[in-house]
């Protein structure tokens, strides 16, 4: 492979199904669905899944959850806040595994 | 007779909207700026060079056939106070050269007494510019017609403008405004800094005179557009939204919201062409075609009068200078409703904006 990432791979993505058809129709139906107006708008779960992308650092949906906000009606400042959530939960979860290093420390430590 | 009825001329309103400070602008007319864009036959060409799989007529031809006239949709001209980025009719404070006069008002006039349409939808520009807006207003009123001003709220703030809102209600006219978003950023980023803030205060001063709470007499229909190269969110989901959103935010409340696309034409077409945006924006459309658009469409029931009182299909063929295919000629003061009811509706690329996902018209989404 010349490169890991390529935009086709995205538009392409419904091929995954060929391998294995029941677990592709599945999966995809699940994925619909997830994304439906239900208890949240589909703006929300938009947003979440911006955030979401980013935590996972994932390229494919970076790409498609930045459109997929603003089709929905989200502005530029709801997806930057919607990132800082992602930023504060990444960052929040190494900080907070510092209590077992401080707990380590203290123990060891005279 | 109260002032506020007088007919009002024309360089006069010219002359208001050049001392007017306080509307934002976000740009300036191509026409203004003598842009390469700025004719019909420009934007016509570029459409056409763009690479695209298929045609328009190739997937809709067979099916898009007219229906009854519901609608007279009379543009009275590209005057307006503003100068948003997306517009498709290359409206601004300069465009006095497009308005229509009075012997073609006069022509309107007459067309709408005679036709079976039950609306007349009046559009700009920002129609309530126009010095004849509110006799056009009265006598489709006094004729039986259902009213619909297109309205991009900040012209109800003019000091020329005291009192219009008033006068409107007691004719029953739906107001019909656009914002293209409950929030600041993209209002802004589309209408000029400091739009949404005036938007905001207009439809304060609707829902101070009635409009927007559920009096089909005072009907407000909010009307989005995307502030970008993409289409239209769900309208019963954004409705919500914004509903929601306006309420707590600035405790406003409107009657419905409409959902449109943005056409790939005049300023907007500008605005895709310097982004890098124009190729894709295109394909997307295409690939959004929805078949269960077709039915919506205005153009199957929809007059569409330019300011010269040339007839079109839709205002965005008026735009771009496709008239009407009558045999007769496409002038108001010809018009024959039974040739309409057989005409072929002309179309073009730029007819991909109203079917793409759930289909785009100006009553809103049609599937």
């Amino acid at each position: 492979m010349d490169t890991y990432y390529k935009g086709q791979h995205l538009a392409d993505f419904a091929k995954i199904s060929e391998g294995s058809p029941d677990l592709g129709k599945k999966f995809f139906d699940y994925y619909g669905a997830v994304f439906a107006d239900g208890a949240l708008t589909a703006r929300e779960k938009s947003l979440i899944a911006l955030a979401v992308a980013h935590a996972v650092q994932c390229p494919y949906c970076i790409d498609s959850y930045t459109q997929d906000c603003q089709q929905k009606g989200a502005d530029f400042e709801q997806m930057t806040e919607a990132l800082h959530v992602a930023v504060a939960i990444r960052g929040g979860a190494s900080l907070v595994h510092g209590m077992q290093m401080r707990e380590q420390a203290k123990k060891l430590g005279m | 007779m109260r002032p506020a009825t007088l007919p009002i001329r024309l360089e006069q309103v010219a002359e208001d909207l050049a001392l007017d400070r306080a509307t934002p602008r976000a740009t300036q007319s191509l026409r203004r700026r003598a842009a390469p864009l700025a004719t019909p036959a420009a934007q016509l060409r570029l459409l056409k060079a763009v690479p695209l799989h298929t045609e328009f007529d190739a997937l809709a031809g067979k099916e898009l056939r007219p229906a009854q006239l519901d609608v007279f949709q009379v543009n009275l001209g590209k005057l307006c106070n503003m100068t948003c980025k997306h517009c498709h009719v290359d409206a601004g404070p300069d465009r006095t050269d497009a308005m229509m006069d009075d012997a073609t008002v006069e022509q309107v006039l007459a067309a709408i007494r005679a036709t079976g349409a039950h609306t007349v939808d009046l559009t700009g520009g920002a129609p309530e510019l126009h010095p004849r807006f509110r006799s056009v207003v009265q006598a489709a009123f006094d004729a039986g017609k259902r009213v619909m001003d297109r309205c991009n709220l900040t012209v109800l703030l003019l000091p020329r403008n005291a009192g219009l809102v008033d006068w409107m209600a007691e004719r029953q006219v739906e107001i019909v405004a656009s914002l293209p978003h409950y929030r600041r950023p993209n209002t802004d980023a589309q209408r000029g800094d400091g739009v949404f803030e005036r938007s905001v205060r207009a439809l304060r001063v609707l829902n101070a005179a009635g409009y927007g709470k559920g009096d089909p007499q005072r009907r407000l229909t909010l009307v989005s557009n995307p502030a970008g190269a993409f289409l239209g969110a769900s309208q019963a989901s954004a409705e919500r939204e914004w509903r929601e959103g306006l309420r707590q935010n600035f405790g406003i409340s409107f009657d419905r919201l409409f959902v449109l696309n943005n056409m790939p034409i005049s300023r907007f077409l500008e605005w895709l062409q310097d982004s890098g945006n124009l190729e894709s924006y295109l394909q997307r459309l295409v690939n959004a075609y929805n078949p269960a658009a077709i039915g919506g469409l205005m153009c199957r029931n929809t007059l569409s009068v330019g300011w010269d009182g040339r007839l079109y299909d839709c205002d965005f063929n008026q735009m771009l200078d496709l008239e009407l295919d009558l045999p007769a000629g496409a002038h108001i003061r010809d018009f024959d409703e039974p040739a309409w009811q057989r005409r072929r509706i002309v179309t073009a690329r730029h007819c991909f904006g109203c079917t793409a996902g759930a289909g785009s018209s100006c009553g809103g989404q049609t599937s």
